[in-house]
């Protein structure tokens, strides 16, 4: 096609799209249309209901914080705040630490690597409700395999019940979550130790560096900036969860192991209280927010490097 | 490997590979024997003398035939793989434009555009669920389809234009500022220069964002009610627990049915895969 013609067929919506800005605005308007509707709108309309006292059907009034100060005074919802950070920490600590093992694990060459490295991941693709409920049945008191396992290896005696004990519930609902996150960062950090040149650890051993001094000194900072997006976006999800706890524990027993999720559900969804659901529910965002702006201000500092 | 004997080579490589492999596996077989296990046996508590645990003597699709008979499961398949596609396709559609738009042209905004966006995709569904239900109630979209359709993308988008933006960032702009010289328009060189070559971008970005809506939980839980409208993963949950009973057999069967779509796809497409979960969090 030479040129003139190109232009001669252009139609008045052709020679508009040949500007930058109009283009762009076209192109993400469903964006931009969608995202509105069904985040910022919904995000308006949470923090109204937060501060009324609607319920299910009715519309309801303007209280002011009268939801937050009565939140704030409930001993469950205190417990499920902490339950939020200690779960957070507690799990994000062990999937760093086991999946930085597994991702150093398969960067070697082995046979099978490649079937290996897409097993492994099954735990992170398969939907997680489906995959707890296994969990949920290993942690049965009367038939479970872990009982027996541990009966056989002379641990225990009696049995266990694992989800019927808060301090041993909560570490069950723990575990389930490396289980399922350590796939997910060892798969992420494999990808970030590739990147990583080899001539790098044999220069390191040439100088006589050992192993653990070449790890320290040359793979980690280099592996840094994958680790601390992987860390923080899964810190996010980690602390907004929901599926696992409902589904291993409801919250359960006696509310011991209830999320800022889970609990929220109960009380706008399960008993109706939307306005105070909507207050649990809110209650994340600062901390959520605190973490969002330090991944920005992170991937600003390591592009303008 | 440069130094160390062969048995230290066992102990720190093929024996923690071996653990994390059975760690991370075991459920899963646990659930195919589950499945597969006549009642009598399930049911056998744990130091029952015959307990045995990791095989079974006489298997049985007894579980999937009552869970395909006795429930509706097939129905629960078809909806989640309804939902699940066309908010792919919204969201692909949706994402790979904007990702265009955000990663190559130049206009006001573009770094307050991108930033939103980035944003909104770090913000989890379980914050917005109860304003949602409102909203979805509403429009009066509740109990259908709709109520998913139209909410998925607003996790799905971001992901897939912060991946597409990233893609097409690899893709030089020579290609493009060729085709315009030989007469394209922007439009064209879009469509039929760029997007082409951006197929593989957005296969990655289109299988994990149908694996997320196949995972979904929370929205489906809230938005739906009526059993014939609900998702593999709610309708298993609320329909084959009743109260404290809990019908293992079929429910250990429609767990692993219900991760066969997901597990098929990600078969074929592992490496698609994982390029779009690292390219996810590479940003």
């Amino acid at each position: 096609m030479n040129a003139s013609t190109g232009v001669a067929t252009r139609g008045p919506i052709s020679r508009m799209l040949e500007r930058e800005d109009a283009l762009a605005f076209w192109l993400l308007v469903p964006t931009l249309v969608l995202l509105t509707l069904f985040i910022a709108y919904p995000f308006v309309v949470g923090v109204w209901l937060s501060l009324s006292n609607a319920t299910v059907g009715e519309p309801g009034g303007f209280v002011g914080l009268k939801n937050f100060a009565k939140i704030w005074n409930d001993s469950i919802f205190r417990t499920a705040a902490l339950n939020t950070f200690v779960y957070t920490g507690v799990t994000t600590v062990f999937k760093l630490a086991l999946g930085l093992w597994l991702a150093v694990l398969l960067n070697r060459h082995f046979k099978g690597k490649a079937w290996i490295r897409a097993f492994i991941l099954l735990p992170f693709i398969i939907p997680t409700v489906l995959s707890t409920l296994a969990w949920k049945w290993m942690f049965d008191p009367t038939f479970s395999v872990l009982n027996w396992l541990f009966w056989k290896l002379s641990i225990i005696n009696t049995r266990i019940g694992w989800l019927s004990d808060p301090d041993l519930a909560m570490g069950c609902v723990i575990a389930v979550n490396v289980w399922r996150g350590v796939p997910f960062y060892a798969i992420s950090l494999l990808a970030g130790l590739q990147t990583i040149n080899p001539d790098l650890h044999e220069a390191a051993a040439i100088d006589g560096a050992n192993r653990w001094q070449r790890f320290w000194h040359v793979t980690w900072p280099l592996l840094l900036p994958v680790t601390m997006v992987v860390v923080l976006f899964s810190v996010i999800q980690t602390f907004a969860d929901f599926q696992l706890v409902y589904v291993l524990t409801g919250g359960g027993p006696a509310n011991a192991t209830h999320l800022f999720a889970t609990y929220a559900y109960q009380i706008g969804i399960g008993t109706g209280l939307l306005s105070e659901g909507a207050a649990i529910s809110l209650a994340m965002f600062p901390a959520l927010l605190l973490v969002v702006i330090f991944q920005l201000w992170y991937i600003r500092r390591v592009e303008n490097r | 490997m440069i130094e160390g004997a062969k048995w230290r080579k066992w102990l720190w490589f093929y024996l923690p590979l071996a653990m994390f492999i059975l760690g991370l596996l075991f459920p899963f077989y646990w659930m195919v024997v589950t499945t597969l296990r006549p009642d009598g046996e399930l049911y056998r508590p744990w130091n029952h003398a015959q307990y045995a645990p990791f095989w079974t003597s006489d298997p049985t699709l007894d579980h999937v035939k009552n869970l395909i008979q006795e429930t509706l499961f097939g129905v629960w398949m078809w909806n989640t793989m309804l939902i699940a596609l066309v908010a792919t396709l919204i969201s692909l559609l949706c994402g790979v434009i904007a990702g265009y738009a955000l990663a190559r042209l130049r206009f006001r905004y573009a770094g307050l555009l991108g930033t939103g966006i980035f944003i909104t995709y770090l913000v989890p569904q379980t914050l917005l669920f109860i304003p949602l239900a409102e909203i979805i109630r509403n429009y009066r979209i509740g109990d259908t389809p709709w109520a998913l359709i139209l909410t998925y993308p607003t996790f799905l988008i971001p992901f897939c234009t912060w991946l597409m933006m990233g893609y097409f960032k690899t893709i030089p702009k020579e290609l493009e500022e060729c085709a315009r010289i030989d007469g394209a328009t922007r439009w064209q060189a879009m469509l039929y220069i760029i997007f082409p070559i951006a197929v593989p971008g957005i296969l990655s970005a289109g299988i994990f964002a149908f694996t997320l809506s196949w995972n979904e939980f929370i929205y489906a839980l809230v938005f739906l009610s009526s059993p014939e409208q609900k998702t593999v993963p709610v309708g298993v949950v609320s329909e084959l627990i009743r109260g404290d009973v809990f019908y293992w057999g079929p429910l250990m069967a429609g767990a692993l049915l219900g991760s066969i779509p997901v597990a098929f796809v990600y078969s074929f497409f592992v490496e698609h895969y994982v390029a779009g979960m690292t390219g996810s969090v590479k940003g």
